[in-house]
């Protein structure tokens, strides 16, 4: 019952916003209709976890073995309530951004958009997983290409290429373990029960054939290239939900339908894509300290954080799958407060070139602080919500049996975070810090609005940094089931 | 039989009506009212009510497979006049004669989809052929129109020629001497050179009906010069209708022997889906993109004939309505544009929302993404394919060409939506016009969430003669 809503009420809002006709009105629609989703997925997380309420099945394609199954267990609880609290706070961030034409379609995507990606967390079905994986992609092609900067076709249709080929080489991999499960079923339960019975020959080339196109979503060096300029040239609004949402979508593909799937490949592989990892996250974080433009800087750091994450699931340890499930909420809260950082100084600066700014913490104090406090959680300093997962994550992976190289990859990776401090206060120090310009002398401080966003965002960030637990037993159970799912040899 | 006796007359029908009647509007409806006819007879027939019974010597077979094939083809038909027959008018003056060659064409439609003997195979494939060459040089000023016919006429009568030569070779190889297909493979200890050149020679004339590569060359020039809505009619109704005759001939007659055929058909799919994709991504004008898509769906369609499961059949219907109905609706926006080109695109959807709306579903069907009929139908043919466990570098190189075929199809999106530019229709679209597309657009979303709503069709009626 509450994962149908979850998807159906944005699904329904979104529909009935291309019927708005006004761009005012369509953006309060739609700001009522995701805080109508945020109270639904509360009420959800308020259930005791046996309720019924929290699962739904219905018959959909019975000659296909798939049915429209969705759930909600710790994984995808914790995403969708990232989904449900994410898209209130960038429509209330974004309140002031004017978008040109017929503004209402703006608010009717988003809200589509939205429904793709409850869909994807909540399916318990592949091929239900692999119809909202597509259509989460959509909207936002839509998004991006009507509303981006300069560049913005080109770029979003790099965007849209890379991802349709990866997702294009999942479905043969889906529809090849669905011909080889007993029943000819899509169900989860299915996939799960098939890890010990493909050879492991096969599952040398599903893990590639499915994990490719998790990597891009992710993205995971060296596929990585499409996000920077899409980042970039997205609308605001926009690359939020791709960076906070949409490269989750990714890391939990993995999780849930490739490592407890084909357990025996990812062993094997490994060691191989903890490489990417660590050369993406080092790549990542270099060419970040060079970077001027504001948007790509937070583009490379994000690839640096998620490199770190994937690394922690193939590390197959219980601590480092914590870490993972957590650090999937806490990076979404906290690059969406970056994001919401860089649009107030683009819009009242009209630059996102760190070299034009400086002063801005002598005209805009409140946000100095509210910034300096979401950056110090990106670069995980105790007491912020970052040091909680990135703290598990790397005892995770330091403590890994499933590769000879645990110590090699911990310190390497423990690099990348000084490098991302590096990054994060130089950007303090050059963008808030020095004395003003003719641009920044203009700048006022954060509104109403923004205030209540950020605000909201730094008591998240705050609360999971001080008392993590309620987060970490929620997704506990999943961790372990996800887990025993990968120890194949069990 | 119904569709076969029916169409026939109608046609005559059609013919007598222009001698009787000049006005448009009326022989459109006469038309209308035969298509009509048609599927309610060809329903008909599904549930065992028959006009005449007539004894076929097992010449014709009559399952569901092929009458659910003769609906959808007559359906699209009934759709492409409802639609674009206003467009029809413009050609020329044999308005009449047009629909009466379009019956005809039907009425080879209904053979190739039900036919047991190479002989009718044979019949149906001229009977269908003919009328298309003169439609496809209806427009009889344009010298394009007239180079396409003689090109079109040239190249179809030459591989009519081989189909023969394949019958006859076929003949001589069988034990008894016969053309029921069914008898064709039975009892062979060893697969002989004539049988297998036969097998051969049929696979390339029918390749070349349903242009696949290397096959393929004559369609681009014919589906550019001909009327747009004879293109679309050929690209669509009769393209699929011959590809489920084409699944037919090779499951009952060569099924046995699938082994020693499957990897000719491999390479020609694997030939059309590369030649199809790369040279659409080349084109400027939407027209001969859509001309090379069709090439390239031609290959797609192909993975059908290469698994001959249950769901490959399956597959097959559904791609051939789902494909249908999208080509359908995008020709019938394209004849409306004043300028073929993606340029001329530009901006559509600033002056004609709804056309720009519906043009992105049928094209979104077109490159298969999810919740469109395009996509089931791409992932029956993928799924027919895997669940025989060969192939499989075929079915990765098929959805590579698929990712590429998103190009072309989103370059016409991007223009329609992302690019300043003042797209203009020839005439303001009609009230009824936008709603057969809504329609259409939301026949495509239906079979994109319940496909089975068609599939189960094939197994509602079983029926033989």
């Amino acid at each position: 019952m509450i994962p149908v809503l979850l998807i159906v009420i944005p699904l329904v809002t979104g529909l009935a916003g291309f019927f708005e006709k006004s761009g005012r009105r369509a953006r309060s629609w739609s700001l009522l209709s995701s805080l109508l989703t945020l109270a639904v997925s509360l009420w959800g997380l308020s259930l005791d976890k046996s309720s019924g309420l929290l699962h739904a099945d219905v018959e959909w394609l019975p000659e296909l073995g798939s049915r429209f199954a969705v759930g909600l267990d710790g994984l995808s609880t914790i995403l969708s309530l990232l989904t449900a609290i994410c898209f209130p706070l960038i429509f209330i961030a974004t309140w002031r951004d004017e978008y040109r034409g017929r503004s209402w379609n703006f608010y009717a995507l988003m809200l589509l958009s939205q429904a793709g990606l409850m869909g994807v967390f909540l399916a318990t079905d592949a091929l239900l997983f692999y119809f909202f994986w597509e259509l989460a992609l959509i909207p936002v092609y839509f998004l991006c290409s009507q509303w981006g900067g300069e560049k913005r076709i080109a770029v979003t249709f790099k965007f849209f290429v890379y991802t349709f080929v990866g997702s294009l080489l999942m479905l043969i991999g889906l529809i090849w373990i669905y011909w080889h499960t007993p029943d000819h079923s899509f169900a989860m339960q299915s996939f799960y029960a098939m890890r010990a019975k493909i050879p492991a020959k096969d599952q040398m080339w599903l893990f590639w054939i499915l994990f490719i196109a998790f990597a891009i979503k992710m993205p995971i060096w060296p596929l990585h290239t499409w996000q920077p300029d899409t980042y970039e040239q997205a609308p605001t609004a926009t690359t939020m939900v791709l960076s906070a949402l949409m490269v989750k979508m990714g890391l939990f593909g993995v999780i849930r339908w490739l490592a407890p799937v084909v357990p025996a490949g990812t062993w094997a592989w490994g060691d191989t894509v903890s490489a990417g990892c660590i050369i993406g996250m080092i790549y990542a974080s270099l060419v970040a300290i060079r970077q001027d433009d504001l948007k790509r800087l937070i583009a490379y750091s994000s690839i640096a954080h998620v490199g770190l994450m994937c690394l922690a699931i193939f590390a197959t340890t219980s601590i480092g799958m914590q870490g993972v499930m957590i650090q999937l909420f806490n990076h979404g809260i906290n690059i969406l407060g970056m994001w919401i950082v860089v649009d107030l100084i683009e819009r009242q600066t009209g630059t996102r070139k760190i070299s034009q700014l400086g002063g801005l913490a002598q005209k805009a104090p409140g946000l100095a602080i509210l910034l300096v406090v979401v950056a110090l959680a990106n670069i995980a300093l105790p007491l912020t919500n970052g040091f909680v997962g990135e703290f598990l994550l790397f005892s995770g992976v330091f403590t890994s049996k499933a590769t000879q190289y645990n110590v090699v990859f911990t310190v390497v990776a423990g690099l990348t975070t000084i490098l991302s401090a590096v990054y994060t206060l130089n950007m303090i120090r050059r963008v808030f810090f020095g004395s003003t310009n003719a641009l920044t002398d203009r700048v006022t401080d954060i509104r109403v609005n923004e205030k209540i966003v950020l605000a909201v965002i730094v008591m998240i960030i705050v609360f999971v940094g001080v008392y993590p637990k309620p987060v970490l037993d929620l997704t506990k159970e999943t961790a372990e089931f996800i887990l025993g799912k990968m120890n194949y040899k069990l | 039989m119904n569709a076969i006796i029916l169409s026939a007359v109608w046609g005559v029908v059609m013919m007598f009506s222009g001698i009787v009647t000049q006005s448009k509007t009326v022989i459109r409806n006469v038309a209308v009212l035969g298509l009509a006819l048609l599927l309610i007879g060809n329903y008909a027939d599904m549930t065992g009510h028959h006009l005449l019974v007539i004894e076929v010597h097992k010449m014709l077979f009559f399952d569901s497979f092929g009458l659910l094939g003769n609906s959808i083809a007559f359906a699209s038909t009934l759709l492409l006049v409802l639609l674009s027959g206003r467009d029809m008018e413009k050609i020329g003056h044999n308005l009449a004669e047009y629909y009466a060659l379009i019956f005809f064409v039907l009425c080879g439609v209904s053979l190739v989809t039900t036919f047991n003997s190479l002989l009718m195979l044979f019949l149906g494939i001229e009977i269908l052929s003919i009328p298309l060459y003169i439609l496809t040089g209806s427009d009889k000023k344009n010298l394009k129109s007239n180079e396409a016919a003689l090109k079109y006429f040239l190249m179809g009568a030459f591989s009519t020629g081989l189909m023969l030569l394949g019958i006859a070779f076929l003949y001589g190889a069988s034990a008894t001497g016969t053309f029921i297909i069914d008898d064709l493979w039975t009892a062979k200890p060893a697969v002989s050179p004539l049988l297998m050149s036969g097998l051969l020679l049929l696979l390339v004339s029918i390749a070349f009906k349903v242009s696949a590569a290397p096959f393929h060359f004559w369609t681009p020039d014919v589906y550019d010069g001909a009327p747009t809505v004879f293109t679309s009619f050929m690209a669509t109704i009769v393209k699929v209708s011959i590809f489920i005759g084409f699944v037919r001939l090779f499951d009952e007659g060569f099924g046995a022997g699938a082994a020693q055929w499957q990897i000719f058909v491999a390479i020609i799919a694997a030939a059309t889906l590369f030649i199809g994709n790369i040279t659409a991504v080349f084109q400027q004008s939407v027209k001969r993109m859509l001309a090379y898509s069709s090439i390239a769906q031609a290959g797609f369609m192909l993975l059908a004939l290469l698994a001959l499961t249950r769901v490959a059949k399956e597959g097959i219907i559904l791609y051939a309505a789902a494909y249908s109905l999208a080509t359908i609706g995008i020709f019938a926006i394209l004849i409306r544009m004043k300028d073929y080109t993606f340029e001329g695109f530009n901006g559509l959807a600033k002056q004609q929302p709804l056309l720009a709306a519906t043009c992105t579903i049928f094209l979104l069907s077109l490159a298969g993404i999810p919740l469109t009929g395009g996509f089931f139908a791409k992932y029956y043919m993928l799924a027919a394919v895997v669940s025989t466990g060969k192939f499989m570098w075929l079915v990765v190189f098929a959805v590579l060409c698929a990712a590429v075929s998103a190009y072309y199809y989103f370059r016409v999106i991007q223009a329609m939506y992302f690019k300043e530019g003042d797209a203009a229709t020839e005439t303001a679209p009609s009230a009824g016009f936008k709603g057969l597309l809504v329609l259409l657009a939301a026949l495509v979303l239906v079979l994109g969430v319940f496909p089975q709503a068609l599939l189960n069709q094939l197994y509602a009626f079983i029926y033989t003669w």
